[in-house]
């Protein structure tokens, strides 16, 4: 248990997925501009990572690995995403339209968001058993929920805020990420500490 | 559909300055802000990148017809996959230093932004020469972004260049190494200057000639990001907003339009 909440709090705070490993950059600016429409992505995020790293993990563990078929890791993770993304749609559109409506939108583009993607590969990497990786997974999508949650507020002060006219929009944006990335230093010690 | 005839030079002239994959279209930032924490490994992410291009490109525009319409983003994730594992085993026999080193950005090159949006793009419309050309370009751009990101921030954070230590930049020098340049932070600060020079730069560029030649669709990218809006969400103008309409979301994303200007105004 102990394990599990190290892993789980580590990928949120520590070695959190956007802000220190570089992974969701695209969606992590694209939609931080208010608040609702940054949690309807994390919460779109959260979901497939679960989801895909549960998949994932028995196809590799039980089908790649025992085959020697690891090469095919990168293509197979991919198609299972990809599905993956697109049975989620169809069930939301089907079954939930209230939840389709605020969510569908980020579906689509949540296939090609590398932080999906990173979180199954890492899950490999690290050789986490199915339950560590679900936990892996869900500490990477409540990381990335809450550095989106802490710039988007970040993003409406900075919007209004008096700065050259070179440095408006993205590079402004990019340097106040850098700031917020280095509060999450902060951070560092304090899963040593926690469960020690 | 039927695409202007230009010049090959053009086709790879573009992707190195005016039409950049990364200052300019931002397209591809995760790993441009993750590896270039020193320079050769700026470059060894920016030659497989480019690799990756360029035979996604070929096989993509080769295949542009048989393709069926509704499927083609699946079938050009899968194509760029296997390009992905291709470079993958190579970088794993002869380079595996780098290969460690880079890490999880080798498998992570199959959701780069930059592959899927000149498939989609470009190489989904163009016979196979241009396609090539223009895949050459637009990798040669992106490694070089990354040699400059890398080679600014390893001579400033860690006070070599290309490992080969700077005596003026080394400790006692005349100034110390600044370690947060190469920690996650200083990614983002570095890589917000350089697009704001780069805005500072091509508009100066602008005013000096306009060049006559204009594709529609990459100004509506570029407008997009100098709204800073969606489009730095992996090519939502292109890949993103097509893969939308085609999927139904049209009403939706208006709404999310219009929650957005109406968010600035």
């Amino acid at each position: 248990m102990k394990e599990l909440l190290i892993i789980l709090f580590s990928a949120i705070l520590v070695d959190n997925f956007v802000l220190s490993r570089f992974l969701g950059i695209c969606p992590f600016l694209g939609v931080s501009k208010n608040v609702k429409t940054a949690m309807g992505m994390s919460m779109a995020v959260i979901v497939v990572m679960v989801f895909a790293s549960a998949l994932t993990w028995p196809v590799q563990n039980f089908i790649l690995y025992p085959r020697n078929l690891g090469y095919l890791q990168t293509g197979v993770f991919i198609v299972i995403i990809a599905s993956l993304v697109q049975i989620i749609e169809t069930f939301l559109k089907k079954s939930i339209p209230a939840l389709y409506r605020s969510l569908g939108i980020f579906l689509p583009l949540i296939t090609t968001n590398c932080a999906v993607l990173g979180v199954t590969i890492l899950n490999v990497d690290n050789q986490y058993t199915f339950v560590q990786s679900i936990s892996h997974a869900a500490g990477a999508g409540l990381g990335f929920m809450l550095a989106l949650f802490l710039f988007s507020g970040v993003r409406t002060k900075v919007d209004r805020a008096d700065v050259p006219k070179f440095m408006k929009g993205l590079p402004i944006t990019l340097v106040s990420a850098g700031l917020v990335s280095i509060s999450f230093f902060g951070f560092k010690g304090l899963i040593e500490k926690l469960f020690s | 559909m039927a695409p202007k005839k230009r010049s090959l030079s053009y086709e790879f002239s573009k992707g190195l300055v005016r039409e950049n994959p990364v200052l300019r279209l931002l397209l591809g930032t995760c790993p441009t802000l993750a590896v270039t924490t020193s320079t050769k490994n700026g470059i060894g992410m920016g030659l497989a990148a480019t690799f990756v291009l360029l035979g996604s490109n070929l096989i993509i525009s080769l295949l542009r017809k048989s393709i069926p319409d509704k499927v083609r983003i699946p079938a050009f994730i899968t194509v760029i996959a296997g390009f992905v594992s291709i470079v993958q085993m190579l970088m794993q026999a002869y380079l595996p230093e780098l290969n460690k080193s880079l890490g999880i950005f080798i498998p992570l090159i199959t959701v780069n932004c930059i592959i899927l949006a000149r498939a989609e793009m470009f190489a989904s419309k163009n016979a196979v020469l241009p396609s090539v050309v223009d895949g050459l370009g637009m990798g040669v751009g992106f490694t070089a972004a990354l040699f400059l990101m890398g080679a600014i921030r390893e001579i400033l954070g860690n006070g070599t260049f290309l490992d080969i230590p700077l005596p003026a930049l080394q400790a006692g020098g005349w100034i110390d190494p600044m370690i947060i340049m190469i920690l996650p932070p200083g990614g983002f600060f570095v890589f917000g200057i350089l697009i704001a020079l780069a805005n500072k730069l091509s508009e100066q560029l602008d005013k000096k000639k306009d060049t006559g030649v204009k594709d529609p669709l990459v100004d509506e990218c570029v407008g997009a990001i100098n709204e800073a809006s969606a489009c730095a969400l992996c090519g939502a103008c292109s890949v993103g907003t097509k893969f939308r309409e085609t999927h139904g979301f049209k009403d939706e994303t208006d709404d999310a339009a219009q929650d957005q200007k109406g968010d600035k105004s």
